[in-house]
């Protein structure tokens, strides 16, 4: 569980990022953080593993604030993918990349290959096992960043965009990967651009402008009200954007899924008899 | 002969175990804005460095095959020879940016060429507007958002006005408003003034629409080239992994219940409530 009390955060620059935000996300929530460049999204989730305290306001993991935690207990508990890769690959191999933090929790030796092996496959790597994470693509390399984390299945799990790079293959698994995380009651906060993945994945959404939150709630809600995403600077989902050119028609419009779009829009073909 | 022109380009990076370009061909003419897709790691980003001669001058390996761009064999010729005729923007933009401030870093290119100050001035003022930075100009480039960053790279490449511009995934870290504003200017700079575009994207959904020379990439090969309708139309695309337009593939589904909506494969949620409308005689 993450509780966040009238969080505000200045940066040693002066540049006053956050500006009072108060939200709680329960174990087995999938959240996404949306919003303009520059809302604070990097810097509110920064709060999560504390790597940044706030300057004033509370953030407590699993009941203890993070001013109060080890920053131990905090990274064993906490999983951390950044934004750019780059902030956060340092070793020789993938394997090693992705061993490492297994070997600092002290697991065995055998679930230490279980659990590369399976890290490994889960994004595609295989074939770079015994590669440097620098020769990788844009793309691989955010793949390693996010097995390096998945690896030691932290309960909770910050995703700093996940999906960038990615084709739609592996933003599918990660996708379904996400889901089966909710199944065990882990908890996933991914902050992220990615309408289209947000609406095949239909999570709670917290709209971030300028330093607070100004929306929470369901995503089909939030993606489908036009005003509000644009004041987010966020675009429609490509079938929500379809079902509102075709207002006059009487369909629903809060609309980002698929298969509903081709039932509804059989169903409108039957009606008008054509 | 085409603005660029690759024959028979195999590459391999030093140490590697297979090239990561394999026997690619292709044309680019002069004002075209080309889209190249495909999977991670499939090459894109390798290909983007061959257009300036980063491949093979800074990240030498072996290779065989001819590039040329605007009449100069990019093999011998160095990549500050080709920066006047191509800007290239970096996947990763953090690795375009070393200045004390955002203006000093979009600049620096226009420094570099001798630009008198007057003109300097009113290119990077334009750059910086374009790209929305203009009152965050003062600004340290470290110090900024991702998205911010990823604005000033490309702000950087947009005020050299170089002949080709090379876009390796420019909006990745962008909000999805800016993104759309972002790749409006670059249509408009195609269309208003020939500069030749080059843009790598995953999300066809931003981007199709902008095209009509789209390319696939698999696996270091070109697996098709074309019309975008075709192509996200054809099996194979499905099968390679690409994220084909929720539009496109609405379309594709009704369709295949009968739902007759012509033969023009949409590329927009535009063209496609269009078609809806006229098939359920609503226009
Ligand atoms: N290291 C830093 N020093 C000073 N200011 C910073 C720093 N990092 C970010 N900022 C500023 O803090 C504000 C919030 O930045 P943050 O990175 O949290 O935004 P974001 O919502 O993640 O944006 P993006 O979508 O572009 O990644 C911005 O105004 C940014 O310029
Ligand atoms: N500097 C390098 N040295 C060795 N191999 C490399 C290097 N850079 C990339 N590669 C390899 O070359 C292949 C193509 O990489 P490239 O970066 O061109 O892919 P990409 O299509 O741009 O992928 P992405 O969509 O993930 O950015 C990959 O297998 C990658 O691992
Ligand atoms: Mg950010
Ligand atoms: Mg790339």
């Amino acid at each position: 569980m993450i509780e966040a009390e009238n969080v505000h955060y200045s940066y040693p620059s002066k540049v006053e990022a956050l500006k009072g935000i108060s939200i709680t996300i329960k174990d087995g929530e999938f959240v996404a953080i949306m919003g303009q460049n520059g809302a604070g999204k990097s810097t509110f989730v920064k709060h999560f593993n504390g790597l940044l305290k706030p300057s004033v306001g509370t953030v407590k993991i699993d009941g203890v604030e993070t001013t109060k935690s080890s920053v131990a207990a905090l990274a064993r508990n906490v999983g951390f993918v950044f934004q750019n890769p780059d902030h956060q690959l340092f070793s020789e191999t993938v394997e090693e990349e992705i061993s490492f933090a297994l070997k600092n929790f002290g697991f065995e030796p055998k679930v230490i290959e279980d659990r590369v092996t399976w890290a490994l496959n889960l994004l595609s790597l295989t074939q770079y096992r015994k590669t440097s994470p620098f020769l990788l693509s844009g793309g691989e390399r955010k793949r390693v960043a996010l097995a390096s984390v998945l690896a030691w299945d932290p309960n909770t799990l910050i995703l700093d965009e996940p999906t960038i790079g990615q084709d739609h293959e592996q933003k599918e698994k990660l996708r379904q990967f996400i889901m089966q995380l909710q199944t065990q009651k882990k908890t996933v906060v991914a902050v992220t651009h990615d309408v289209e993945f947000v609406a095949e994945c239909n999570p709670r959404v917290v709209l971030m402008k300028e330093g607070k939150v100004v929306a929470d709630g369901v995503g089909r809600e939030i993606l489908t009200d036009p005003a509000m995403l644009e004041m987010s600077s966020i675009v429609l989902p490509q079938v929500a954007q379809v079902f509102i050119k075709l207002s006059a028609l009487g369909l629903p419009k809060d609309i980002i899924d698929l298969y509903e779009a081709k039932a509804l829009l059989l169903k409108t073909k039957e009606r008008l008899g054509r | 002969m085409a603005l660029i022109e690759i024959k028979n380009l195999t590459y391999t990076y030093p140490g590697a175990s297979k090239p990561s370009i394999h026997d690619v061909t292709l044309k680019i003419e002069k004002g075209e804005f080309v889209l190249i897709t495909g999977p991670s790691g499939c090459g894109k980003t390798t290909l983007c460095r061959c257009f300036n001669g980063l491949v093979p001058h800074f990240y030498q390996g072996e290779v065989k095959g001819e590039v040329t761009v605007a009449g100069i064999n990019t093999l011998e010729h160095h990549t500050y020879e080709m920066a006047k005729h191509v800007g290239l923007v970096f996947q990763n933009p953090e690795n375009q940016l070393f200045a004390l401030s955002i203006e000093k870093d979009v600049a620096f290119g226009l420094e570099n060429v001798g630009t008198k100050r007057e003109e300097m001035r009113k290119k990077v003022d334009w750059a910086l507007n374009q790209t929305g930075i203009y009152d965050i100009r003062e600004r340290s480039p470290h110090e900024i958002s991702g998205g911010q960053q990823q604005r000033v790279a490309i702000a950087s490449v947009l005020a050299m006005e170089p002949d080709i511009i090379v876009l390796d995934e420019p909006t990745s870290f962008l909000d999805p408003l800016s993104a759309e504003k972002i790749f409006e200017v670059i249509y408009r700079l195609n269309k208003e003034q020939g500069i030749t575009v080059i843009l790598v994207e995953h999300r066809l959904d931003l981007t199709a629409k902008y095209t009509n020379h789209l390319i696939l990439m698999d696996q270091g090969t070109v697996r098709c080239e074309g019309d975008p309708r075709d192509i996200l139309n054809s099996e194979e695309t499905r099968l390679i992994g690409v994220g084909i337009p929720k539009a496109t593939l609405l379309y594709q589904m009704l369709k295949k219940e009968g739902f007759n909506l012509g033969d023009q494969t949409p590329l927009s949620s535009e063209e496609l409530a269009d078609q809806i409308l006229e098939a359920l005689g609503q226009k």
